[in-house]
C-alpha cells in the first residue's frame, strides 16, 4: 500500500505540473523574466501555482503533523534541520542558476521524460550526474555509509 | 508559449499541494522531488521502492493526460551545451541545498521553515538573474 500510495502521489503531482503549465519551460522562464513586468509580457503562472499549492499543503501538512503516524508507514520522516547555513544557500544558488538557464527543475524534468525529448533526457542524465557528483564529493565515495539527517525535500 | 490561464494554474497548483499532503499522510514522506530522485540514484541509500513508484507516477501523469486528449508536447529547450551545464547545476545544487522547488518551495514553506524560505528566495532570485542575463544582457 505504501508503494501504491507513492505512485498515486507521484501521479497527482505530475498531473498538477502538466495542468498548471509548469512542464512548459517557456511558461517557467516567462515567470522568471522579471524584466518583462514593465513591458506587460510577464507570465505570473508560477506564482499562482505555488500559492494554490501552499493553500492546500499548509493545512494538509499541519494535519499530517498532528497525526501520530502515517497510514502506510511506521513513522513520518520530517526534516529536522533548521540552520540557514552555507551549503543550503550555495546549493540553492547553484540550483537557481541551472533552473534559470533552461526552465526545468527536478519535478517537471522527470515528468517531461514522458515526451521522450532527447534534450530532456540529456538534462535528466546531467542532473543525476550532478547529484552523484555531489554525493561523491561530500563523502569521498558513492558507497559511503554516511546516512545523514533527512533532506528537506 | 501557451496563453496565461489562471484557472488551470490554480487547479494544477492545488493538485501539487494535495499530492504533497497525501504523501506525508499516507507514506510519511516529504514530497521533495530532488530528494526522492537523489536518494533513488544514491547507492548508499536504501528504501528505494516507494521512490521509484513516485517517479513512475510522475512520468505516467503526462501520458494519462495525453490519453485524455491533452496532448503531449516536448518543452522548448536550448542547445545541448546549456542543457548539460544546467542539468549538472540543478543536480549538484539541489543535493547541496537539500531541496528544490517542491521540497523547499512547497513543503518547506508550508511547514513555515525559515531554512526553506531562505532557500526558495535564493534560488528564485538567482534564477531571475540568470534569465535576465540570458535574455537581456547577452
Amino acid at each position: 500500500m505504501r508503494i501504491f500510495s507513492a505512485f498515486l502521489c507521484g501521479l497527482i503531482f505530475g498531473l498538477g505540473l502538466v495542468i498548471s503549465g509548469m512542464t512548459d519551460t517557456a511558461k517557467v522562464l516567462g515567470f522568471l523574466d522579471v524584466l518583462a513586468i514593465p513591458k506587460g509580457t510577464w507570465d505570473p503562472t508560477l506564482l499562482i501555482v505555488m500559492a494554490a499549492a501552499l493553500v492546500v499543503s499548509t493545512p494538509g501538512l499541519l494535519l499530517a503533523k498532528r497525526r501520530l503516524r502515517p497510514l502506510f508507514a511506521d513513522a513520518a520522516a520530517w526534516p529536522m534541520r533548521s540552520a540557514i547555513d552555507r551549503p543550503l544557500l550555495a546549493g540553492a544558488a547553484l540550483f537557481g542558476a541551472g533552473w534559470g538557464l533552461v526552465g526545468l527543475c527536478p519535478g517537471p524534468a522527470i515528468a517531461n521524460l514522458a515526451t521522450l525529448s532527447p534534450l530532456v533526457l540529456l538534462f535528466v542524465a546531467a542532473m543525476i550526474a550532478g547529484m552523484a557528483a555531489h554525493d561523491v564529493w561530500r563523502r569521498g565515495t558513492a558507497w559511503g555509509l554516511d546516512t545523514t539527517v533527512a533532506a528537506d525535500g | 508559449m501557451a496563453p496565461f490561464d489562471p484557472v488551470s494554474a490554480a487547479i494544477g497548483g492545488a493538485l501539487i499541494g494535495l499530492a504533497a499532503t497525501l504523501l506525508m499522510l499516507l507514506a510519511g514522506r516529504i514530497a521533495g522531488i530532488s530528494g526522492i530522485l537523489g536518494d533513488l540514484v544514491d547507492l548508499a541509500t536504501g528504501d528505494r521502492p516507494w521512490r521509484l513508484a513516485f517517479v513512475a507516477g510522475l512520468i505516467a501523469a503526462p501520458l494519462v493526460l495525453a490519453a485524455g486528449g491533452h496532448g503531449l508536447r516536448a518543452p522548448a529547450m536550448p542547445g545541448w551545451g546549456i542543457v548539460v551545464v544546467a542539468g549538472l547545476l540543478v543536480g549538484f545544487g539541489t543535493r547541496l541545498g537539500s531541496g528544490c522547488t517542491s521540497g523547499h518551495g512547497i513543503c518547506g514553506i508550508a511547514r513555515f521553515s525559515p531554512r526553506s524560505v531562505a532557500a526558495t528566495l535564493t534560488f528564485m532570485i538567482v534564477a531571475m538573474l540568470a534569465v535576465a542575463i540570458m535574455r537581456h544582457a547577452l
